[in-house]
């Protein structure tokens, strides 16, 4: 928390000074109150007192009032300020730190989590800063200011207050200690309602084929009951809480007031007067007390929870970054479109096993080099080596014959049309979504139109409302998943890059698209390398190279036909997918 | 690290009832509905929104039994003022000037013999201002101040003048009478001697308690020099020096007896609104919760009567936030703003009243003063809606390109995104940031605005207390009393303005809740009366002229199909994406019921057929593979009963998991869940050994066509096969294999039939199918 807050500005720090000062002085004035209560309640006492003396008094403790009014706007704006512009900045923070995260440390985080951490916890850290600063600043002055008053008044009205306090505390204290865990668990249970809902939902066909209706509806009543108990006992648990509050806070007025009354009527008759004016101010200073008691619980409560999310937020921050940017960002060698693994091997930071061992192997310009195994293989990671979502753990991965380590990132992507084995869609219209990104060249409409065309995309982009001006949701939800995907083959297609890098991106095509795309790909693309992760046959039959992975490790590197002969796992893939004679014909 | 996304749906913002409420299409009708649906609760809603009202109406009394009391402790502020005049009567009357001058001459003897005379006139000692001054006093003699006017005379003098002497038996020293002389004269330091007051007072009794002559003395020589100037402070300071006696007659008197059944009375007050408060509270969230359930239970059972085609058009996660956001949203509206509603107006028109009935000037100014900063208040808060709206707009802006940037990253960093993404991002953060402050400065207002509102009640109240009071019309304890009424005043206020927004939104998540209770179910099943039994069912399917349009289309997605299927045989179905496969699938399970024509099961129309019966005849394994929260053993076995173990080990042998399930740390009971180490394939094998489980007639099976690595691919095709013998099957083919060994091919495109037959016949045909086979084959 602290380390977060210390991102504050120099002009920031002195706004919480002000603030501080300013809290400061509303506290002030907002005990200077009572002080004028008392006098005007003497007043009111007291025959022949005079009724400007009363209105000199209550204007003077409006003026405190108003005071204490105005600093509190003051201060209000301030915070205000204060916090949305460190949300702002810890936000800006994170997600350039995100964004430049390697692939493999966002999958540690997972990215939901990093979603979470970049929106809610940033608004919890927030929050505390926007209310809990002023509340952790004004309670204790608050308290600490109004015992010291209280305390040289009288000793039993103060034994009172203090009994108060610890009532209090005590109880919230308790009810922490009771219901804090069991939050959790209706966090849980919720969760888990949330489970069971969706499952019903999304395997209803299922659900309904095995005339399970019953079945799902018991699951469900059951976690319902289960929360529906948790919930109860929670909320009556604190429902205890508002009652007592409120007798306490009135019981110690009372409390004030009879033992008031002993002392008044034991006093002498000159103390008389004061005393019963103390009495009144003190059962007001009382109050405060007990209120800023009440707010620092409420900060007690707050500041777990923000605490916790700032630690998540600084997870992040403090990630060190694995790969990092390199400087050169032009050409120094003659060679164009090549891609080379030397000795590559991989494994994740903290990992034993290795994922990938001794790969080597060399894409010329213009040639497709495929690369298969089942999964778990290493093949999509092999691909991922190219374009630095993972940097290798020893040899040399090469892309026209300088190590990628070395490239300025922008550079090296400007080299490289990569295509994930999910297609991402981003909230924008399909040109926007096939024109992005930047690869410092001007992408015209046509160059778009024709993108969108190799990829076998134009016949369902005409029959959309808007055309190429249609909106496509965030994820794509309003398109098909061969939609999508075609959609980002396309996008790699628009930036022409020399280097084509699919991870498995054809999976999600019927045959005959899937045949026909490729085939128009490579009248598109003579000139590009292409590396093509993939898990039918009938895909990579035809490349000039086919890589067979087996556990990391690479078991065949030939073409189809000498793999048939020479490979066995690349022989049982084949024929999982493809008859004898099939494979047979194939030649033909 | 793991987080369970719900639906993002605008919360709360920051303020309390600060938020702008989603608001109700139609509030009236909405809440009508609740209340309907509530019948059922309505002896505790009754008995909580009771008890709320009876609690407050405990706290408007408790102001005016306070004041009740601070006037009871006031009242030991105030001197006894009847003993008081009574006593300084009966005293000031022992010293009259008639009393005075008759009985000082006896009580005095005063010598002004001649010798007397001589002895002053010729003292060496006095000086010869004071004999002259003496020889006035002797010239002027009846003079009614004489005895004034000698006191004045230095000692020296009157030491000659008045001797020891008796009066009554009572010896009167010199000194006694030279002090009482002076105090005669000098108010400010009367000092009557015990012998002389013996002789000028008399004793005096008043309230039983009497006052002895001594008393009477130190009462007036404290008394004396009191008058109308005198402060009240310094009044006091003479009362405690008082004799014990006079104290005790005229010290203010506090009942003490009194002000402790008030206090007893106000503690049992207390505590009976305290437990009001209580019961209230737990009747209520009793209600809530429970309503809560019922009302989670009822969308539940809702999910399974709904038709198929409803969950087409909407997203799971809308469903979702419906059982749990809305439904929440309600039950924390009820278990909060339901009675805080009705206390609030309780309170608010008993205070009303309350102030009223005690004093009608301090009312009017009690809600004068609170309106007018009410009024203020909801001006500015009026103006920050706005704001607030931006707010959650602005958020749900910077979130969706969080989100979305995030979630593309390897694609954002391979195009270079990041300059445009950076710049959308920046230019939201910084809306954000605008909207964010602003909102956050206007809800931080209403705290400070409320208190200045009390505050000035306070004042007001005061003042214009303060003089009544002095006028006399009311008692200090009134003013106490408004000023709790003034704070009792305007909390409701607030608490009713946040009420009704709460209330506003829960208008709108019960019309939700209640749209999807309300949704048109499937067609009701009772008419039918036939039953297939599927241990006799042979396996022949005939689709008859079967059209099928879905609803809003205009063209139908099947058209005038018709095929035949005889038992055993295996039917695949092959076409482009969109070409209508699925829905094949979905008339066949009559998840949507046929537009025209009939799907026939050995002869028997499937309309006459229960969707229970239906189902039991097939087995139907998607490729989505569904696999829920739950141990390997219950994914398999999921609803069917009295399934043994060796059951299930025998399936799974024959579908190939047997092995890979042995390798899970707890075998048949390791918990599958959403991010496991199950890939794919394994999914894909696991739902069908839970369709294999239990025999069937009918197969449906829809291939996977991606993501399976290849050797589980050789498994899952090897459990299919196994899946289809001797059952009449419908496969969703993506692998030539399968399709080249479907004893019919249906191929389909736009809806249509296009081509029908084996594989062999259809290669010869050379037309769509043909092509579609051989595209595979070219790069």
């Amino acid at each position: 928390m602290l380390k977060l807050i210390k991102n504050f500005n120099k002009k920031e720090w002195c706004l919480v000074l002000i603030s501080f000062l300013l809290i400061f002085m509303q506290v002030w004035l907002e005990l200077k109150m009572p002080d004028y209560m008392s006098e005007i309640t003497k007043l009111v006492q007291t025959e022949g007192s005079k009724i400007q003396d009363i209105i000199i008094n209550g204007g003077l403790m409006l003026l405190c009032a108003f005071g204490s009014l105005l600093s509190a706007v003051v201060v209000g704006y301030f915070i205000a300020n204060l916090s949305s512009s460190f949300s702002m900045k810890i936000r800006e923070k994170l997600f350039h730190k995100v964004e430049s995260l390697s692939i493999n440390e966002v999958k540690q985080f997972s990215t939901n989590s990093l979603i979470t951490r970049t929106t809610n916890d940033i608004t919890q850290v927030e929050m505390l800063i926007g209310m809990g600063l002023q509340l952790l600043v004004k309670a204790p002055i608050t308290a600490i200011w109004a015992v010291t008053k209280i305390l040289n008044k009288n000793w039993q009205w103060s034994a009172i207050t203090g009994v108060a306090v610890v009532i209090l505390l005590s109880v919230i204290g308790c009810l922490m200690l009771i219901v804090m865990p069991k939050f959790k668990i209706v966090q849980k249970l919720i969760d888990k309602l949330n489970g069971v809902t969706r499952e019903n939902l999304t395997g209803i066909r299922v659900v309904r084929a095995f005339n399970a209706e019953k079945y799902q509806e018991e699951k469900f009543e059951e976690v319902n009951n289960k929360l529906t108990k948790q919930q109860l006992f929670n909320q009556k648990a604190f429902a205890i809480m508002s009652p007592i509050m409120y007798m306490v806070m009135n019981g110690l007025t009372l409390a004030i007031y009879f033992v008031g009354s002993y002392l008044i009527r034991d006093a002498l008759m000159v103390d008389k007067l004061s005393l019963f004016g103390d009495m009144v101010v003190f059962s007001s200073y009382a109050m405060q007390v007990i209120m800023s008691f009440l707010m620092l619980a409420m900060i007690f409560m707050m500041l777990p929870r923000a605490q916790v999310s700032a630690s998540r937020i600084n997870e992040v921050l403090d990630t060190e970054i694995t790969v990092k940017d390199g400087t050169l960002d032009k050409n120094i060698t003659d060679e164009v479109g090549t891609v080379e693994f030397k000795n590559v091997s991989f494994k994740y930071p903290d990992a034993e096993e290795y994922l990938l061992k001794n790969i080597s192997f060399k894409a010329n310009k213009g040639e497709t080099v495929a690369f298969i195994g089942s999964t778990g293989s290493g093949k999509s990671t092999l691909i991922n080596l190219v374009p630095r979502f993972y940097d290798a753990t020893s040899g040399e991965v090469l892309v026209d014959g300088v190590n990628v380590k070395e490239y300025k990132q922008e550079f090296l992507y400007n080299k490289i049309g990569y295509v994930p084995q999910k297609a991402v869609i981003f909230n924008g219209t399909v040109t926007s979504n096939v024109s992005y990104g930047d690869n410092g060249k001007e992408k015209n409409e046509l160059q778009i139109k024709e993108a969108i065309r190799v990829a076998q995309a134009t016949e369902f982009v005409e029959k959309m409302d808007e055309k190429y001006d249609s909106h496509l949701a965030q994820g794509g939800t309003n398109i098909s998943g061969g939609q999508k995907q075609r959609l980002s083959i396309a996008r790699a297609i628009a930036r022409n890059p020399e280097i084509y890098i699919f991870d498995d991106s054809f999976s999600a095509l019927d045959y005959k698209t899937d045949s026909i795309l490729r085939h128009e790909l490579k009248k598109y693309t003579k000139d590009a390398t292409s590396l093509i992760v993939a898990q039918r046959i009938g895909t990579i039959m035809n490349a000039d190279k086919i890589l067979v992975l087996d556990n990391g490790t690479c078991v065949g590197m030939s073409t189809h036909k000498e793999l048939l002969k020479s490979c066995e796992v690349y022989k049982q893939i084949a024929l999982s997918q493809l008859s004898k004679e099939e494979l047979a014909n194939e030649g033909k | 690290m793991k987080e369970n996304k719900t639906p993002r749906r605008p919360g709360p913002g920051h303020g309390p009832g600060m938020a702008p409420a989603e608001k109700a299409k139609d509030f009236k009708s909405a809440i009508t509905r609740l209340v309907k649906e509530l019948k059922s609760f309505r002896v505790l809603i009754i008995l909580s929104l009771f008890l709320a009202v009876s609690g407050s109406i405990l706290s408007i009394f408790t102001p005016n039994i306070l004041s009740n009391l601070t006037d009871e402790i006031t009242k030991g502020l105030v001197v006894n003022e009847k003993n008081l005049k009574e006593l300084s009567t009966s005293i000031s009357s022992s010293l009259s000037e008639e009393k005075m001058n008759n009985v000082m001459q006896d009580v005095l003897q005063m010598n002004l013999s001649q010798s007397n005379i001589i002895n002053i006139m010729s003292s060496p000692e006095i000086s010869d201002e004071d004999k002259s001054n003496f020889q006035n006093i002797i010239n002027n003699a009846n003079n009614e101040n004489m005895l004034k006017d000698i006191s004045n005379l230095p000692d020296s003098i009157l030491q000659i003048l008045f001797k020891d002497s008796n009066y009554n038996d009572n010896l009167i020293t010199t000194r006694d009478k030279i002090l009482f002389l002076k105090s005669l004269n000098n108010k400010d330091n009367i000092n009557i001697p015990n012998s002389i007051a013996n002789i000028i007072f008399d004793d005096i009794e008043i309230n039983n308690t009497n006052i002895s002559k001594n008393d009477q003395a130190v009462f007036i020589s404290l008394m004396g020099n009191v008058d109308e100037n005198t402060k009240p402070q310094e009044l006091y300071g003479k009362i405690d020096k008082m004799p014990d006696s006079i104290k005790k007659v005229i010290k203010p008197f506090m009942d003490i007896e009194k002000i402790k059944q008030i206090a007893l009375f106000l503690l049992i007050l207390n505590l009976l609104s305290a437990v009001f408060t209580y019961i209230e509270s737990i009747s209520m969230t009793d209600v809530a919760n429970k309503f809560a359930r019922k009302l989670r239970s009822s969308i539940s059972k809702k999910i399974n009567k709904l038709p198929l085609k409803y969950f087409d058009n909407t997203t799971t996660g809308d469903t979702l936030s419906r059982v749990t956001n809305d439904v929440d949203t309600i039950a924390q509206s009820m278990n909060n703003s339901l009675a805080t509603l009705v206390s609030a107006i309780t309170l608010f028109v008993g205070t009303t009243i309350m102030m009223f009935v005690t004093n009608w000037i301090m009312a009017i100014t009690a809600i004068l003063a609170s309106l007018i900063g009410f009024i203020f208040m909801f001006m500015v808060l009026g103006k920050s809606q706005k704001y607030f709206v931006q707010r959650q707009e602005e958020l749900g802006n910077l979130n969706g390109h969080i989100e979305e940037i995030y979630s593309g990253l390897n694609v954002v960093k391979a195009y270079n995104g990041k300059k445009e993404s950076d710049k959308k991002f920046m230019e939201l953060n910084k809306k954000m940031y605008n909207a964010n402050r602003k909102s956050q400065f206007l809800s931080g207002l209403m705290m400070p605005m409320m208190n200045f509102i009390g505050n000035f009640g306070y004042v007001a109240v005061c003042i214009v207390g303060a003089l009544l009071t002095m006028n006399g019309k009311i008692s200090f304890g009134v003013i106490v009393a408004f000023i709790s009424y003034v704070r009792l005043f305007t909390s409701p206020l607030a608490q009713i303005a946040q009420a009704m927004t709460s209330l506003q939104s829960t208008a709108a998540a019960s019309e939700r809740v209640f749209e999807f209770v309300d949704e048109e179910e499937m067609d009701n099943q009772t008419s039918i009366t036939r039953v297939l039994d599927k241990t006799k069912v042979k396996g022949n399917i005939e689709f008859k002229n079967v059209t099928f349009t879905y609803d809003g289309n205009d063209n139908p997605t099947i058209n005038n199909f018709n095929a035949t299927a005889k038992q055993s045989q295996k039917i695949a179905i092959v076409g482009p994406t969109g070409a209508g496969k699925t829905t094949m699938v979905n008339l066949l399970m009559k998840f949507y019921e046929i537009t025209k024509g009939d799907i026939l099961i050995d002869g028997v129309p499937i309309k006459e057929l229960s969707r229970e019966n239906i189902h039991d005849l097939f087995t139907m394994v998607l490729q989505d593979t569904w696999l829920f929260n739950g141990t390997v053993k219950e994914n398999i076995i999921y609803n069917r009963e009295n399934i043994s173990d060796d059951r299930i080990k025998e399936v799974c042998k024959v579908v190939g998991l047997d092995h890979f399930i042995k390798t899970l740390p707890n075998g048949y009971e390791s918990v599958i869940s959403d991010n496991d180490s199950v890939s794919a394939g394994q999914r894909q094998l696991l739902t069908i050994a839970r369709g294999m489980i239990e025999d069937s007639p009918f197969l449906i099976l829809d291939e996977a066509t991606s993501n399976v690595d290849t050797r589980t691919e050789e498994l899952v095709q090897k459990a299919m096969d196994k899946l289809t013998e001797g059952r009449t099957s419908f496969i969703i083919a993506h692998r030539l294999s399968t399709i080249k060994n479907a004893d019919l091919i249906l191929v389909m495109k736009d809806g249509n039939i296009i081509e029908q037959g084996n594989h062999d016949e259809l290669m010869d045909k050379n037309g769509f199918y043909a092509d579609l086979y051989n595209s595979q084959f070219e790069l």
